[in-house]
């Protein structure tokens, strides 16, 4: 096993929001009124407990997620950043992203938490088309949504915004359309997701029962080649299935959850991953805010399940997020990251059969990748691929 | 207990077309006489196994032994034996006959007769039994009594002047069919005094009692301690129970002439228990055996196999079980290519073998894949020999072949006259070929010969549908004859499935190749890779589909909170591939294979 020099990315999560998106399961509530001391006090003690757990490490990146972390204090955010320099060795170009939603109270205050250490806003502006802002659910409107990024480009070195396609009934000249307008506003990296029922939503209840359907099929194909297309033309690269960067902006962050590297997850429900004296231990948080707070108050953390990762189910993980980048994966690095040789990971006769069929490709650095074609189609892919 | 005077004892079977109402008779019965309380009585009570209930269908016949204290005064033992009406079945029905002297013949007063009217009555004719026709359901506004009657004078020649008319539903006039049983069906006879002869009509499994079996004893006694012997096995066992049923099995001393009940002797083999045997004393056996049954010759034959191929010795010991409680049901063990090891098994027909399918998953708890139902053909080869072939996949090639020869039957199809013109169309493009019509009244009855083959795939449901469901229909076997027929290949992703070949006349061997190959098309799901299905005779494509590969299969969000969720999903479809087939780098799920092969039961 290699040392532990794996850079650290942290994830911070605050889990409530102003009201619930009928898409969205992230684990996010809404609260009439957050004690807010309560919880900046409780993340810092995770924080704490878990740095001295994994010791003194370089830090790469901070990412502060949800929920809606924008409704979070700009204080408590700085004390976070000030607690996570101070408890490893902080990457001189680290990234510090916050999630953001384009309402005024938030924009307004989007240049503390510049000043509180946050070099990089993700903006959750979903859609520029007003009614899909309202089937969405979302609280704002087009003309907010632009002021915010307007605002935060003018704040943020790097800036980044979500949008949701494959909306019902949305022709792919419309989205184009949308999608250009948005890439004309200038930011280095787009989040563009197709439209995903989740069980448990409110979107599932209309959806089972019929009031609205989804393009899918060679439909949500077509969408998703023009969107790639598009993004080209704006120099913003696919870099993975649904993030799209100019060269050199793709999101730190996020690359070290594809690249299977080690993460700290912070706050409730937040997932952890980290490389421990060669195991690697998979923790999950209690979801439930309060819950979780007080756990933390009694012992320092909310971890509900704790478990060192086989190796078997290390290769499957490092192999479906390796495989969802344009780069693909490097072979040793499974191994080095999984124990298991990269060739008993998968299946030999498969592996042959999908190299035929062009959905994957072996690039000239030796790394394997799947093409657009299987990246289109990688959840078949991979439970046939992989052992 | 059962020292009935032979005089005070009736056994009677129900018979009837399917639905006229045998088992609800069967229930006014059991209530008239006070066999269970109200609290024990429900419809169908004797309909117990769940796929009855499910189906409201007999499948097996049931015993009941009542008592009733008649109009004379006298008390009389009734056994009542309730059979099915559907053909497949036509077995259980023949073997309660051979244990009874008498048959009440129910029969719907709004359908009248029907197919299996014909077929059950003159079963009970041929077996020397007494008929009191019942006309039931008289409570419906559309009941026709008077019609009914003439027509079962006109088409069974049978008195009907005398039917007790009834409604089994309302309980109405069930008192006239207990004083009919008395006073009109024979008391069996029976020596006392004589060496013990039963006859052994059924048998099952019971968790508690281990074998049972059913029996209807003949001469001399049957008692606990007793050495018996079955005549043809020679087996020899003591007795350790006999009893009646109430319809719940209640021990007595003994079991007299005339009487039914039944014997458990902890018989383990379960070749030991031979329907139609007789079973004597052991120690002073009788010269000869009763009549016994002719036995029962299945006429569709298909593979059965475990889905999981560690189950098939469990498939083993579950047939054997069932095989026990069904002797129409045949089985071998056989091999396939692309299923493993299983049985090839024989039933009366389709619906018996659906039933039998569903009964070893249900009771048994196994997970089974049924191959292509196919008859038994006559294979003649170049050089003179002749083998029956079970089993499609077994056909020799073109070159040592010389010709096949298929079964036929002789059809029976009642139908209102309105629907003549699209039941002879249906039996016409089926090859059928015609040899009487005749009328009563406005209904016809039209006997036709058809090769069987063609019966064994979707007949029924055509014939149902194109009479909208007033057709009824019954078969017996009619001969061989030979007939221009070939082996159809399926191959899926340019491999043949053994277990989907199927023989078909040359003249439908395009329709149902095509016909199968674009069921395939629909129940595989697309996958990442394109499929081609063929149908084949030789090495002659005759039909294909082709199945375009997924268009798009990603989820859109996967970040660090995602991991273990997808991971677990993909060990669970990892786990479902399990039940998948594989041909070459495409992996079809079995249930689609399992559906392509319902398609026509
Ligand atoms: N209206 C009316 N319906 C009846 C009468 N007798 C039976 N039925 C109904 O007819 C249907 C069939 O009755 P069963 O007793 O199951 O018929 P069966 O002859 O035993 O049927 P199989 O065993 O499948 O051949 C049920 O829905 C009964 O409720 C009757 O006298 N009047
Ligand atoms: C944690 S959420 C964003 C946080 C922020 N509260 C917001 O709503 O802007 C991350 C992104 O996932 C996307 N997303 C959430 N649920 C989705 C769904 N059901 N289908 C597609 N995208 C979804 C949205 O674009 C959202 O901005
Ligand atoms: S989409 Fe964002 S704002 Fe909406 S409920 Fe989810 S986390 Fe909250
Ligand atoms: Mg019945």
């Amino acid at each position: 096993m290699p040392a532990v020099t794996e850079p650290l990315a942290l994830y911070i999560h605050w889990p409530f929001c102003l009201a619930k998106c009928p898409y969205c399961d992230f684990n996010s509530h809404v609260r009439d009124r957050v004690d807010e001391a309560r919880f900046g006090a409780a993340l810092r003690r995770e924080l704490a407990h878990e740095a001295a757990r994994v010791g003194r490490r370089p830090l790469a990146s901070i990412f502060f997620g949800g929920g809606t972390p924008s409704l979070m204090s700009p204080d408590t955010a700085a004390a976070l950043i000030e607690d996570a320099r101070r408890l490893f060795d902080p990457a001189p170009d680290m990234e510090v992203t916050l999630e953001a939603n384009p309402t005024s109270v938030e924009t307004s205050r989007l240049a503390a938490f510049r000043d509180a250490g946050v070099n990089r806003a993700s903006l959750g502006v979903q859609s520029l088309d007003e009614a899909a802002l309202r089937f969405l659910g979302r609280r704002h409107d087009v003309g907010q949504a632009i002021a915010a990024l307007e605002a935060a480009r003018a704040i943020f070195p790097r800036l980044s915004f979500d949008l949701i396609y494959a909306r019902p009934g949305q022709a792919e000249a419309a989205w184009r359309a949308e999608l250009r307008q948005a890439l004309a506003l200038a930011a280095d990296h787009l989040s563009l997701y197709q439209l995903t029922i989740e069980p448990g939503t409110q979107f599932a209840t209309l959806h089972g029962r019929g009031d609205f359907a989804l393009p899918e099929g060679d439909d949500a194909a077509r969408l998703y080649f023009a969107t790639a297309e598009e993004a080209a033309r704006f120099g913003l690269r696919s870099y993975e299935v649904s993030n799209y960067a100019k060269p050199g902006a793709e999101s730190r962050h996020n690359l070290a959850y594809w690249r299977y590297g080690d993460y700290l997850g912070i706050g409730a429900g937040a997932h952890q991953r980290v490389l421990l004296e060669g195991r690697m231990i998979a923790t999950r948080r209690h979801r439930a805010p309060e819950e979780w707070a007080a756990r933390v108050e009694r012992g320092g953390h909310a971890a509900v399940e704790e478990e060192a990762l086989a190796p078997a189910d290390r290769a499957r993980e490092a192999l479906l997020m390796g495989l969802r980048l344009a780069e693909g994966i490097d072979p040793a690095r499974i191994e080095a990251r999984s124990g298991v040789p990269f060739a008993e990971a998968v299946d030999p006769a498969m592996l042959a059969a999908l190299l035929d069929e062009d959905y994957l490709a072996w690039t000239e650095a030796g790394r394997l990748r799947a093409t657009e074609e299987g990246i289109l189609r990688l959840d078949a892919l991979l439970p046939v691929l992989l052992r | 207990m059962t020292d009935t005077p032979l005089d005070l004892i009736r056994n009677f079977s129900i018979i009837a077309h399917i639905d006229h109402g045998k088992s609800t008779l069967a229930d006014r019965l059991i209530q008239a006489t006070g066999a269970l309380s109200a609290r024990e009585m429900k419809e169908q009570v004797l309909d117990n196994m769940e796929i009855e209930r499910e189906r409201g269908i007999t499948i097996k016949a049931q015993t009941v032994r009542l008592t009733y204290p008649a109009q004379d005064g006298k008390t009389y033992v009734l056994n009542l034996m309730d059979t099915p009406g559907h053909v497949d079945f036509a077995y259980e029905v023949s073997r309660s006959l051979a244990a009874c002297e008498g048959s009440l013949l129910v029969v719907d007063a709004s359908q009248g007769v029907e197919a299996q009217t014909l077929a059950n009555v003159y079963q009970a004719i041929d077996a020397g039994h007494e008929i009191v026709p019942v006309l039931n359901k008289i409570d419906l506004p559309a009941a026709e009594p008077d019609r009914v009657k003439q027509q079962i004078e006109d088409v069974i020649g049978l008195d009907a002047s005398d039917a007790v008319m009834i409604s089994a539903k309302t309980g109405l006039n069930i008192e006239g069919v207990l004083e009919a049983i008395v006073t009109r069906l024979p008391p069996p006879s029976g020596d006392a005094s004589a060496t013990t002869k039963a006859l052994l009509v059924d048998s099952w499994y019971d968790a508690y009692l281990g074998v049972v079996i059913l029996v209807r004893v003949k001469d001399g006694f049957l008692k606990k301690g007793q050495r018996i012997r079955m005549m043809s096995s020679g087996a020899v066992h003591t007795i350790e129970q006999v009893g009646v049923f109430k319809p719940k099995l209640v021990p007595t001393d003994s079991l007299g002439p005339g009487e039914m009940g039944y014997v458990t002797a902890a018989i383990k083999t379960v070749a030991d228990t031979n329907v139609g045997d007789t079973i004597t004393d052991d120690r002073n056996p009788a010269a000869e055996p009763l009549a016994g049954f002719k036995p029962s010759i299945p006429v569709v034959w298909c593979g059965l196999y475990p889905v999981d191929a560690d189950d098939f010795e469990k498939l083993r010991e579950s047939l054997a079980k069932l095989r026990l409680n069904d002797a129409s049901f045949h089985y071998e063990t056989e091999t396939s290519a692309a299923l493993g090891f299983g049985f090839r098994c024989g039933f009366l027909g389709l619906l018996h073998l659906e039933i039998i399918q569903e009964r070893l998953s249900r009771e048994f708890d196994l997970d089974l894949i049924a191959t292509a139902p196919s008859v038994v053909y006559k294979v003649h080869q170049t050089n003179g020999e002749m083998f029956e072939l079970h089993n499609p996949a077994d056909m020799p090639d073109g070159s040592v072949l010389d010709h096949i020869e298929e079964p036929w039957i002789k059809a029976t199809i009642m139908l209102p006259d309105d629907y003549l013109g699209p039941v002879l169309a249906l039996c016409n493009e089926r090859r059928g070929q015609q040899v009487e019509l005749t009328y009563v009244g406005a209904r016809a009855m039209l006997v036709y010969r058809l090769p069987l083959n063609e019966v064994v795939f979707d007949f029924y449901d055509r014939l149902k549908s194109v009479s909208r469901g007033y057709a009824s229909f019954d078969y017996q076997m009619d001969g061989y004859s030979e007939g221009d027929l070939v082996k159809i290949s399926i191959l899926v992703n340019n491999e043949p499935v053994d277990a989907l070949s199927f023989m078909a006349h040359r003249s439908q061997a395009e329709r149902r190749g095509r016909q199968i190959c674009e069921k395939l098309k629909e129940l595989i799901p697309r996958q990442l890779f394109k499929i081609p299905i063929q149908a084949a005779i030789g090495g002659r494509v005759i039909a294909r589909e082709t199945i375009s590969a997924l268009s798009k299969d990603v989820t859109a969000k996967c970040y660090g909170g995602d991991i273990s969720r997808k991971r677990k999903l993909l060990e669970k479809q990892k786990e479902g591939k399990k039940r998948m087939r594989q041909f070459g780098k495409v992996e079809i799920p079995q249930s689609a294979f399992i559906a392509a092969l319902k398609m026509d039961a």
